[in-house]
């Protein structure tokens, strides 16, 4: 939820980076979201275009890493991909799982010249 | 000060609780609530009638407050130093759970009438969560309400989630959740005097 306030969160870092690195133009923004983030990928998509249109990242193409859950199961001792947060362990049944990642939208990288 | 972000569906109760527990708290502690809503100051008015001081934000086209929104409200408190402060977030079981104020934790009110699967279909905000209180228990008995099976939803979302039941009505359950807040307190002032000793 919120896809065009986080855009506008992703056009603040690129921004950021820009005045680091001396940049004048995005070509691409790598962005990792996990699937028990708040972030729903396909609505980035269509607010990004939007967002990023008076800004450096104008024409940016957007490639999104989308990232599984992980979850430490209580029972098998072990870590345990799960995709939705009243999943089940996939090993052993049980609910006695604490979510390890899979949480967070992280820019990861960006192509600049 | 230690600060609680309430967090429901619209109509679970918040404020009925709230008006309760803050009428019995202003007693031993200082105490101040942020009330959030899309429109209307009604809310912040049912707690002012208590004695208690309330600062209503209106969130207008938003669905959730957000921590600037309350570090404002916060400003035009009285000092709450050593004291409680309750923020009542906008009725909304999604985006409140993706947004900090402050809080030490998060509580969230689910009711009786609202079915008990509540917490499979809205997973975010009971995970966000560390307290469910399950308030209008005093409705259960007419609404075939099955307390065993909420619970265990709850728990498959968040396995450590604490639950206790209320009823802002009759004042069931009341003293167990003043006990939490003062463990709450306790668990603060310790971290805290670890900090500064460590």
């Amino acid at each position: 939820m919120h896809e065009m306030a986080l855009c506008e969160g992703i056009v603040e870092i690129v921004e950021a980076e820009a005045r680091k690195g001396a940049f004048s133009k995005v070509k691409t923004v790598w962005l990792e979201i996990g699937a028990l983030s708040h972030v729903a990928p396909e609505a980035l998509r269509f607010c990004f275009e939007a967002v990023t249109a008076h800004t450096i990242a104008r024409g940016a193409a957007l490639e999104i890493i989308e990232q599984k859950g992980t979850a430490w199961c209580l029972g098998c001792s072990g870590s345990v991909e799960i995709s939705r947060r009243y999943d089940a362990c996939p090993e052993c049944g049980s609910h006695q799982l604490q979510v390890t990642g899979g949480e967070d939208m992280r820019v990861k990288e960006l192509e600049v010249e | 000060m230690l600060a609680f972000n309430f967090v429901s569906s619209p109509g679970a109760g918040k404020t009925s609780l709230l008006v309760r527990a803050v009428s019995e708290l202003k007693q031993s502690h200082p105490v101040a609530v942020i009330e959030g809503d899309q429109q209307t100051s009604n809310d912040a008015e049912r707690i002012r009638a208590t004695g208690v001081p309330a600062i209503q934000i209106n969130t207008g086209k938003g669905c959730h407050l957000d921590a600037a929104m309350v570090g404002e409200a916060y400003g035009r408190l009285p000092p709450l130093r050593g004291g409680l402060l309750f923020i009542e977030n906008v009725g909304n079981l999604v985006c409140p759970a993706a947004f900090d104020l402050g809080e030490a934790c998060k509580i969230v009110v689910f009711s009786t009438t609202e079915g008990e699967d509540k917490p499979l279909k809205y997973p975010d905000m009971f995970a966000a969560s560390s307290l469910m209180l399950i308030n209008k228990i005093d409705l259960a008995p007419v609404l075939d309400f099955d307390l065993a099976q909420t619970i265990e939803y709850a728990r498959r979302v968040n396995p450590k989630i604490e639950v206790l039941t209320i009823s802002a009505k009759t004042g069931e359950g009341f003293s167990a959740f003043y006990a939490w807040i003062r463990k709450q307190a306790d668990r603060v002032k310790a971290s805290a005097m670890g900090a500064v000793q460590g």
